[in-house]
């Protein structure tokens, strides 16, 4: 059985955690930086908690000044994920994922988005490129 | 992605870890966009102002001891002295600390101090072709699409990075097949002056999706202020880094120039009731002010001589304060021609490398109403409390002049 799935290593890092899945984009600015929970109105995680998450999400959204905010506040708090999975990069995402050293990876393999969902636990290997259930 | 022997030592700290820090940033942009190399700027504009964020990634360059290689123009701050000695706003000393940190910073890194959001039509000026990396929402359209040089649409952040190493990947705007248009933009109204490019680009964004647009219907000449205006709305309704008007911007002598042959993926048309439907969306209803703000983008000197001529021997109404925000340069060369003078008589102020969207503003005007020609100001107050009602020029200084309208 395949267990592991490819993608496409933007910033590296080794993590596993729990998976947490938007179907909306994020504004990082739009997530309370003590707590870590969504705060942004009507979306999709909103009210839930992405501290320690590996955050299943299309794109970061925002301009490029809020979202770094946000980005930096989450991570000085420590309630920002743990990694994230993405469909479309953007400067001010893979910036931010680099300086703040948090693993980023996009274009993974079809079969993983079909078989994920919210709770599984993952391993993220961005330096290989792999991700794999646990 | 192919590093030629320099960059691999970039990358390795041979210059140091802030260059390094600099690198390991434009490497992972490259792999993110699937560039095949780096490529020389030789331009750069961050768009930093003194958030927290901004000073942490500043410091952390700094202390690793990143000096930028291409000095990069910057974005405005806010110009405290001023409003402590000449308007006597009591709680300025509260952000000083985090001002004089966020330049320090900035100076040590070799940034050019010009403090505004259009580098692009006085301090930083590039050529047709040129590779940059210019960050601001202002700027990115207006840099592409009427200069034509070659930017993509960078963060404060990877602008930064830029500067430092003096390269960026090779990528999305900066390769000619990348920057035909996508969507055909029928314009079916007459454009008067900046207030309709403002309007026009805010409504255009909306109603587009994403894409390059090109901009039939509008007039041959459009004016510097007229441009900026649009660009600059253009990026906030959307996120619009390139547009084309057809027989106006370079890359544009013709619809089949500027589609690079193919055809629209989609068409749409922009007419006078999508713009009044749209000022009545954004502005705040009419009524008494408290305060008029234009230069949102900063206003060049045109704008300025036509405010001094409308404020000419009046006084403004004495519950209302009149603000024009302008790059240094602009506003000295406001002061050599008199209008300053003129406009300082009627009681407005000038305020240079200042911006509406900073924690002056807020202080000031938390829950009152102001009026300004800008829907991207009034985009972005809000969230501070601050209600904007949005008009054409000359209908805001009347408003100034009687309070309210």
């Amino acid at each position: 059985m395949n267990n592991g799935y490819y993608c496409h290593k933007i910033s590296g890092g080794f993590v596993e955690g729990e998976v947490l899945i938007s179907k909306d984009d994020i504004c990082f600015y739009l997530v309370e930086p003590e707590t870590g929970k969504v705060i942004e109105k009507n979306h999709d995680l909103e009210g839930k908690s992405i501290v320690d998450k590996i955050l299943i999400f299309p794109s970061g959204k925002g301009s490029s000044v809020v979202q770094g905010e946000g980005l930096y506040m989450l991570t000085r708090n420590n309630t920002g994920p743990k990694a994230m999975i993405i469909q479309h990069p953007d400067t001010v995402l893979v910036t931010g994922a680099i300086i703040m050293n948090v693993p980023l990876v996009d274009r993974v393999e079809e079969g993983f988005y079909q078989k994920v969902k919210n709770g599984d636990r993952v391993k993220v290997d961005a330096d290989k490129g792999l991700i794999s259930f646990i | 992605m192919y590093l030629t022997q320099y960059e691999q030592e970039m990358l390795e700290g041979k210059y140091g870890k802030g260059v390094a820090e600099a690198m390991r940033i434009q490497v992972a942009l490259g792999e993110a966009f699937d560039a095949e190399h780096m490529v020389e700027v030789t331009r750069t504009h961050v768009a930093f102002a003194a958030m927290e964020s901004d000073i942490w990634f500043n410091e952390l360059f700094l202390n690793k001891g990143a000096v930028c290689k291409v000095p990069p123009t910057i974005n405005p701050l806010y110009d405290d002295v001023y409003l402590r000695e000449s308007v006597g706003q009591e709680d300025i000393p509260k952000y000083a600390e985090m001002l004089c940190r966020a330049r320090k910073a900035f100076k040590g890194l070799g940034i050019v101090p010009t403090y505004s959001c259009t580098p692009y039509l006085q301090a930083n000026v590039p050529r047709f072709g040129e590779i940059i990396a210019f960050s601001e929402s202002s700027a990115t359209p207006y840099v592409n699409s009427v200069h034509g040089a070659r930017s993509n649409r960078e963060s404060a952040n990877s602008a930064l990075a830029a500067a430092i190493t003096g390269r960026v990947p090779y990528y999305g705007l900066l390769k000619k097949e990348n920057r035909y248009g996508d969507i055909l933009v029928r314009v079916e109204t007459t454009l008067n002056d900046d207030f309709d490019y403002h309007l026009l680009g805010y409504a255009a964004a909306k109603k587009m999706g994403h894409g390059i647009p090109v901009f039939t219907g509008m007039h041959s000449n459009p004016r510097p202020e007229e441009l900026t205006a649009f660009g600059a709305q253009l990026n906030t309704g959307g996120a619009v880094s390139m547009y084309h008007i057809v027989g106006v911007t370079p890359e544009a002598k013709d619809l089949e120039t500027a589609f690079g042959g193919r055809s629209p993926h989609k068409e749409i048309s922009v007419n006078s009731t999508d713009l009044v439907s749209l000022r009545e969306s954004i502005s705040y209803p009419d009524g008494k002010i408290d305060f008029a703000m234009f230069g949102c983008p900063h206003y060049n000197l045109d704008q300025i001589r036509e405010v001094s001529r409308l404020l000419e021997g009046k006084k403004i109404h004495k519950d209302v304060e009149l603000w024009i925000l302008t790059s240094s340069l602009t506003k000295e060369l406001a002061e050599k021609s008199g209008y300053l003078e003129i406009i300082n008589k009627a009681g407005g102020h000038i305020i240079a490398g200042t911006c509406p969207d900073m924690p002056c503003w807020y202080q000031r005007y938390s829950g009152k109403v102001g009026i300004t020609d800008s829907p991207k100001a009034a985009y972005y107050t809000p969230r501070r409390g601050i209600n904007f009602i949005v008009k054409r020029m000359s209908e805001c200084i009347n408003a100034a002049l009687k309070g309210g309208c």
